[in-house]
């Protein structure tokens, strides 16, 4: 075994431009998958066209002056403004593809809300020629909204409880820079009370002011709950997050724990199920078979070789990502554990394909086209599909290695979960791939 | 000696031929793919020293039954008798890497077959072949003359009593069929029993002992050259034959058995 595994080495070795694109490849689909999963969309370029005049941006509300624009300020957060003048212009640069959507503020939106007869309406138009594109803006356009409209309906709920304030204690009030003194419930009580003691008790007048004294501390009374009220109104339904299932691996942990699982996954297919069609392709399998080595030697021999390969390129690959992501160094050991379960597994389902496809090309097309549906189903969350299909995409992908080495490493890296289970369904994923190639071997020799 | 085949043997049973003890038996040999017959209750002897051709027409089975001999397919029923490890093999279609040196696949297989002496083995071959001044070139850059002559090289290294060889001289050119040719003559002179397939029925004329004829996985024909020729002159029926044309006997004893 030990000649066939130089062999092979040597053979590696004189086609540099298939090592490099065997490592180049998985390595860079892995890092991209990584950091689009790890930093989340950016935000959408969408046109912007303010119709509000400069001189109009702010109400007034009880006395006080609200800049709406800075009330607004979540909804441009989340977007990457590009002003237009108009609102033609605005709509020409989404059917352009210059941007994904446009925002029109039409000139009478403060009106409105000064008023408050009628809500006020912004436009959004987007392109809808890309689903996908069209959703994402759609959804944070809306979702900004609903957010700047929160922050509005909060600035107006202090300004009601201000007034109310006023009207249930009394005290000073600036409107359009005169002063007024409110009297406010609860000195028009106090008075009441000092008038009511003149009064003969039974008489006519006496009861009808203690019924106003009674209404004036009703109402302050119930006032003092409007606060409550009031928020709630703005808030009706607030998020308590808590986290049932799986520890919290920051995303960035575990991204680098998906590009390695990626990279093994390529590397390890397209290695052993290459080297294994290589021997017939090239006509040596029988003359090996002959007595020169056991058809199981020469399995074991490939599987060796694709795991300790991808095995060096998958640790060699987080080493590097450590130096831009914080990793738990001290269990590098538990990754090289990880690491090694999960390319024995692939090894022995490259050699399966193989075993199966006979041919170098069409078992390199069979890795590539198992590896990409499996790398997806793996990352399909519960719950974003219907559940008899989730329990078909748990299914197959464990019946694959791709899951349980993500499992595995995710466990060894960011200590998430027991490390034992995925390893042990490897270790069952590695025999059972090993028979099935072994059995398929029958078919090399014709 | 044995004789193997039905109407064939008549015509070698009173001219024995090969020499020394049996050193591969094959006997009633079938083979199926699928519906088709491959072979068809083949028997055959060979005998210690001796060269052994055989012939016969496209799809007769004759790669088949090499690969039966040499191990490497099973057959549907019957047995085969043979020294494990003692018979070499030569494919029909080149089985070397095409990415390794000439020198370098000469050395794995010596290494593989665990030969004493790995050096001294692969000069030899190398002397044999003529590939010396080609040792460190790729097998894949070579033409396909050069690669057959790599891929017996690599059939004759462990050095066994019993050498198979799938269509030996299919792509050589005349100089280096000889030079091969040659080479399995002094082999066979020193013992080795050799057993060949070969579409060349000069070939099988000049250095077969013996030759078997198999036409659609059936043996229709063992015997020596000489005996063949005579098995159609005796047949009016086979059509008209100059004395000493083996061809063309060859064709007519095909035509005389239906095939």
């Amino acid at each position: 075994m030990r000649w066939l595994l130089l062999k092979d080495l040597r053979i590696l070795r004189r086609s540099p431009l298939l090592v490099a694109l065997l490592v180049l490849y998985p390595i860079v689909i892995a890092t991209l998958i990584g950091f689009a999963l790890s930093r989340g969309p950016d935000k959408p370029k969408v046109a912007l066209v303010n119709l509000v005049p400069e001189s109009a941006t702010q109400i007034e509300l009880g006395g006080e002056r609200i800049d709406v624009t800075r009330q607004a300020g979540p909804l441009f957060r989340a977007i990457d403004p590009v002003r237009a003048k108009t609102r033609a212009e605005a709509i020409e640069k989404v059917r352009s593809g210059d941007v994904l959507g446009a925002l029109i503020i039409p000139e009478d939106t403060t009106r409105k809300l000064q008023t408050g007869l009628e809500p006020a309406t912004v436009e959004v138009f987007y392109n809808a020629e890309d689903p996908v594109k069209a959703r994402f803006v759609r959804d944070t356009i809306k979702s900004q909204v609903q957010d700047a409209n929160t922050a509005l309906t909060k600035k107006f709920s202090e300004i009601a409880l201000q007034f109310l304030e006023l009207i249930s204690t009394g005290g000073e009030y600036d409107f359009l820079g005169r002063e007024f003194d409110v009297l406010g419930l609860q000195r028009s009580e106090q008075i009441l009370r000092g008038v009511v003691s003149d009064l003969p008790p039974g008489s006519r007048a006496r009861t009808q002011v203690e019924s106003v004294i009674g209404f004036a501390k009703l109402a302050r009374d119930n006032l003092g709950f409007s606060d409550d009220v009031l928020s709630s109104v703005g808030s009706p339904i607030r998020v308590k997050q808590s986290q049932l299932d799986g520890d919290a691996t920051p995303l960035s942990s575990f991204a680098v724990a998906l590009a390695g699982a990626i990279s093994l996954m390529f590397i390890t297919l397209l290695l052993a199920a290459g080297a294994l069609a290589l021997e017939r392709e090239e006509n040596v399998f029988p003359r090996l078979v002959r007595g020169l080595v056991s058809p199981t030697g020469l399995l074991l021999e490939k599987a060796v070789l694709a795991a300790v390969c991808s095995a060096v390129v998958c640790m060699l690959m987080l080493a590097g990502l450590g130096l831009f992501v914080d990793l738990r160094w001290e269990r590098a050991g538990l990754w090289a554990g990880a690491v090694v379960a999960g390319a024995l597994a692939f090894a022995a389902l490259g050699l399966a394909i193989g075993a199966v496809t006979r041919e170098v090309r069409a078992a390199s097309l069979m890795c590539v086209m198992l590896s990409l549906p499996l790398t997806f189903l793996a990352l399909v969350p519960s719950g974003s599909v219907s559940p008899v299909l989730f329990d078909v995409i748990r299914a197959i992908s464990a019946a694959f290695p791709f899951k349980p080495t993500l499992n595995a490493l995710d466990a060894a890296m960011n200590d998430n979960g027991a490390l034992w289970a995925p390893v042990g369904h490897l270790a069952a994923q590695f025999a059972g791939f090993a028979a099935v190639s072994r059995l398929a071997m029958r078919r090399f020799s014709s | 000696m044995q004789r193997v085949g039905d109407p064939a043997t008549a015509a070698s049973r009173d001219t024995p031929i090969a020499v020394g003890a049996a050193v591969v038996e094959a006997t009633g040999l079938n083979k199926s793919f699928r519906d088709r017959a491959a072979l068809r209750d083949v028997s055959l002897t060979a005998h210690r020293g001796e060269l052994v051709a055989i012939i016969g027409p496209n799809g007769a089975g004759k790669t088949t039954l090499l690969s039966i001999l040499a191990g490497i397919q099973q057959p549907d029923s019957g047995t085969v008798s043979r020294a494990p490890g003692e018979v070499g093999w030569v494919p029909q279609q080149a089985a070397v890497y095409g990415k390794l040196t000439v020198s370098e696949n000469l050395r794995l297989f010596a290494r593989l077959e665990r030969v004493a002496d790995v050096d001294a083995e692969v000069a030899k071959m190398l002397a044999l072949t003529g590939l010396g001044d080609r040792a460190g070139d790729p097998v894949g850059v070579l033409s396909g003359g050069n690669r057959q002559r790599v891929n017996i090289a690599i059939g004759l290294l462990g050095g066994q009593p019993v050498l198979l060889l799938d269509e030996p001289s299919a792509a050589l050119d005349p100089r280096q069929r000889e030079r091969v040719w040659e080479f399995v003559l002094a082999l066979a002179a020193e013992g080795t029993s050799v057993v060949y397939s070969t579409h060349d029925i000069q070939e099988a004329e000049r250095h077969a002992e013996r030759v078997l004829v198999l036409a659609d996985g059936e043996l229709i024909f063992t015997g020596s050259p000489c005996e063949l020729e005579a098995a159609v002159e005796k047949d009016p029926q086979a059509g008209a034959t100059s004395s000493g044309d083996f061809e063309r006997a060859f064709v007519a004893y095909l035509r005389q058995r239906g095939h």
